[in-house]
């Protein structure tokens, strides 16, 4: 019977709470560890139709009668439209239609950031648009922008209200400290890049809009776009089965989407509206830069009597506040906790979820404040943090649904150990150290999220719901998991996804879900097949159902018969067996994370500044891994955006106008294949008991968590320099020595006078 | 009108002027595999081959090819790096996969045992924003199974 219930439901730290259905789900845990399928090393599924350059993407796209669409976008930071005449540009040659503020919501006459959108074209080629905006007669009032942070907070320019957060006393919890240390980190504003551009391709067909668009979200596309537009939402169709990346920066349908929309409703042609690399870099989201002045106190053993810090996101001219100070609030035992976020309101391009918002940053700033109160107190550094160690959730009470950090920690033992011997490396101007950082974060994902599945009278299963793989292999672990539940090879599944038209709801691909939200339905649409399966084996053998089951691609008795899966399906001839399954709810009462610790090892150049990372060990707890293949390719992936996070990626504003100096790829750097150190990862492997029929948490996201911080961290163990300003460029570091090198003048003078 | 020969095949095509051999290869060929992720030359997506040599087409005009052999990644579909990449798992979301291929069979042409360096040196124009550095290294090292 279907059951009616109350679930909580998280993405990116953000909680709601909603009603889902869940139909009886009485499926067996899987033992831990290595199974047939699942927990064993899968190439991905669709490895060959992209590397064969086979796999259409919506870059790749095309129908008959196509437009191209090139948008007007402000040139300026804060503007005013004065004037506007489209009549010179709807000339042109090749120009089939245009739009302007008014024609469509995200097209304004007062931009409040460089390359927001003002007016768009559709042409016969992306060419001729470009040329015919060049006939869009402008005139702007220049008005001045607000770019400072601090200056915004100042003046009450929010994007949202502050957020206060206190547990205990702050003040009190400084007081009964032995040692305080206070800094003020900064993070800068990083640019998702995902090779393939923002874009969407938008044609109607009758009464129903076709959206093929590079979304990380489906249904939330159709959803958005069918609002908007004031169309049933069944009779918007999204299509995206392969995706060139997103980040988080492809969550939400954008201004593309609309604009090609309209475009295609007022000519009547489909029509693309992809943006160009330097417009990605101007207009498609960014991971905001933040200032945070944080302070520590702890008792001469190490225990931490208080964490306190304020943080100002720069959010831009809209956007929202992720939680910087999460890893403060919830990370470590401490009582007393206050923080205080602030989105500053910008005239720069809106922000968007990269890559663990908010946490990758706050982490930077708690971890790189853990190793200075460490060295402070003389004490190693890991063992500040076992000290420090939360057995329960902080923010509330909750139990953990599991939690193994500290067996991360101890993997990560031998990693530490190596200080000694990598130190010893230190030779001329190059100084060697290790440092680390720990990691918590979201990942358990929820309902709803639903999946089918059909097995042929070939004895050939197919997985069919409204996913994507946005290129983290979860195609492939859903016919893991499938290929798993009915004891088939995984040969023997396929999946059809990337097509709201033809499968069930399925969630977003974000806050590290995709695995944990949908896994478990599809191992329950499987067992749902499964059954039906051996109900029909049973009938056909005269056996009993319960000393039946299925694997290796046959039906096996307990007394030793075994007959071929299509044996039983094949009686159905053109019948198939179909399968229903859904994900079930969140464990009540507890905190579903994930976690896990870096170890960095570096090399600094103390006379140029140059840093080089050679070597990274990364073990990370995400319950059950389904594709220890698939899961190595995702850790070494976040682990080089963070590299690139650390050293070398900023976008780089003109301080007098806001204008954006990084919009190529050459201008803003990131990681190359030479850039990458070793990297070690290790995963526990070790499934949630409390989560889902899968016991498996998200893993996107967690990787690139706390790299900057064990760079930071073994650069101060190589230099004794503070490095607290992202990215760590030779002028940061040489700024940092400096830095290191007066303070050690200064004790010594001090030293002296006192002698 | 101008003869194209690509992927040992002949095309007579008639691209304006100011054309690029991606746009050519894309738009007129329909030959998608080849993928334009920045369309000025810095990220390596695009890469083809004329006559063995690795080239960025999204920043190659197309009159400028003349009687040079143009290999996609078309052509090089059945070349053991694509095995090699799909087996090492030197793949993510895939976008900059064809070039990233097109870039290494030049390499292993001119220099079938590639060490780790001379693997870094070559691919460092082609870029990966999943991080998929480690394993298209192993791909390479790997490239004859």
């Amino acid at each position: 019977m279907a059951r009616l219930i109350r679930t909580e439901k998280e993405v990116e730290g953000r909680y709601t709470e909603q009603w889902i259905v869940v139909e009886e789900d009485a499926l067996e845990r899987w033992p831990e560890g290595p199974l047939a399928v699942v927990g064993r090393e899968a190439p991905r599924t669709d490895g060959l139709a992209r590397a064969r350059g086979e796999a259409v993407y919506t870059a790749d796209i095309s129908f008959p009668g196509l437009l191209h669409t090139a948008v007007l976008r402000s040139p300026h930071a804060r503007a005013r439209v004065k004037r506007l005449e489209l009549g010179a540009a709807l000339e042109a040659p090749g120009v089939r239609g245009a739009v302007q503020p008014g024609d469509v919501e995200c097209l304004t006459r007062e931009p409040g950031y460089p390359g927001a959108p003002v007016a768009a074209i559709a042409a016969d080629s992306a060419g001729l648009a470009r040329a015919a905006l060049e006939r869009i007669e402008v005139e702007w009032e220049v008005l001045n922008p607000l770019l400072d942070p601090d200056e915004a907070v100042r003046r009450g320019e929010l994007t949202t209200e502050r957020r206060p957060y206190a547990r205990g006393d702050l003040e009190h919890g400084l007081a009964e400290a032995d040692i305080v240390v206070e800094a003020e980190y900064r993070t800068q504003t990083v640019l998702h890049n995902s090779m393939e551009t923002h874009q969407a391709v938008c044609r109607w067909q009758g009464d129903t809009l076709e959206v093929y668009t590079s979304t990380q979200f489906i249904w939330g596309v159709r959803n958005a776009v069918a609002e908007q537009l004031g169309l049933p939402p069944d009779r918007v169709r999204v299509v995206c089965e392969y995706m060139g990346g997103g980040f988080g920066a492809k969550n939400d349908p954008g201004d593309y989407t609309f604009l090609a929309a309209e475009l295609a409703r007022r000519t009547g042609r489909p029509v693309r509206c992809a943006l160009t690399r330097r417009e990605e870099n101007l207009d498609s989201g960014n991971r905001n830069a933040t200032i945070q002045r944080l302070r520590a106190g702890a008792r001469a053993d190490g225990t931490l009597t208080a964490l306190g810090g304020e943080f100002v996101a720069s959010i831009g001219a809209s956007g929202w506040l992720a939680s910087t100070a999460g890893p403060m609030q919830m990370l470590y035992a401490c009582e007393n906790v206050e923080t205080l976020e602030y989105g500053a309101k910008l005239n720069t391009a809106p922000m968007a979820a990269f890559r663990a918002p908010g946490f990758v940053e706050g982490t930077f700033g708690l971890e790189c404040l853990l190793d200075e109160l460490a060295a402070k107190l003389d004490l190693d550094p890991l063992e500040l943090r076992r000290i420090n160690y939360a057995h329960a959730d902080l923010l509330d009470d909750r139990a953990f649904s599991s939690k193994n950090l500290a067996e991360c920690y101890r993997r990560a033992e031998p990693h530490w150990a190596r200080r000694e011997e990598v130190r010893a490396r230190s030779a001329g101007p190059w100084r060697h150290g290790v440092g680390l950082a720990s990691q918590i974060w979201y990942g358990g994902g929820g309902p709803p999220s639903y999946a089918w599945i059909r097995v042929g009278s070939d004895g050939r299963a197919t997985v069919v719901t409204a996913m994507q793989d946005i290129g983290t292999g979860s195609r492939t672990a859903m016919a893991q998991i499938a290929a798993e539940e009915l004891g088939l090879p995984l040969d023997r599944v396929d999946v059809v996804l990337g097509d709201s038209a033809r499968g069930p709801y399925a969630s977003i691909s974000a806050g590290s879900s995709t695995i944990p939200s949908m896994g478990p339905a599809v191992r329950s649409a499987a067992a749902d097949a499964g059954r039906q399966i051996l109900e029909i084996a049973a009938q056909r053998y005269h056996l009993e159902e319960r000393v039946l089951s299925l694997r290796d691609g046959r039906i096996v008795s307990t007394d030793g018969g075994s007959w071929p899966l299509e044996e039983v399906t094949g009686l159905l001839e053109e019948g198939q067996i179909l399968g229903k399954g859904a994900r079930g709810p969140n464990p009540a009462g507890m905190r579903v994370l994930t976690f896990g610790v870096q170890v960095a090892e570096v090399a600094v150049d103390v006379e140029t500044g140059e840093v080089r990372v050679d070597r990274i060990a990364a073990i990370h707890d995400v319950g059950r891994v389904i594709n220890p293949l698939g899961a190595s390719s995702q850790v070494e992936g976040g682990i080089i955006q963070g590299l690139g996070h650390t050293l070398s990626e900023e976008r780089l504003l003109d301080p007098a106008t806001g204008g954006v100096l990084t919009q190529t790829l050459d201008a803003y750097r990131v990681p190359t294949i030479a850039d990458v150190p070793e990297i070690v990862t290790e995963l526990l492997d070790l499934p949630d008991a409390h989560l889902t029929n899968l016991g498996a948490k998200g893993l996107g996201e967690p990787p690139i968590i706390p790299t900057a911080a064990a760079i930071a961290n073994a650069i101060r163990d190589a230099t004794g320099a503070d490095v607290r300003s992202l990215p760590i460029t030779r002028e940061e570091m040489l700024r940092a020595l400096r830095q290191a090198a007066d303070r050690a003048a200064a004790r010594e003078s001090v030293g002296a006078s006192s002698a | 009108m101008i003869e194209l020969r690509v992927n040992g095949g002949v095309h007579r095509v008639d691209p304006a002027v100011g054309r690029s051999l991606a746009e050519t290869l894309r738009e007129d060929l329909g030959l998608t595999g080849t993928k334009v992720a920045c369309g000025e030359g810095h990220c390596g997506a695009c890469t083809v081959q004329l006559d063995g040599v690795p080239v960025l087409s999204c920043i190659t005009l197309v009159h400028t090819v003349r009687a040079r052999e143009v290999t996609t990644i078309e052509g090089l579909r059945d070349h053991p790096l694509v095995e090699s990449f799909v087996r090492a798992d030197a793949l993510q979301c895939g976008f900059c996969t064809p070039g990233q291929i097109v870039s290494a069979a030049a390499l292993v042409e001119a220099n079938p045992e590639p060490s780790r360096d001379e693997i870094r040196h070559a691919m460092a124009g082609n870029l990966c924003r999943c991080g998929a550095y480690p394993k298209i290294e192993e791909a390479v090292l790997t490239w004859r199974g």
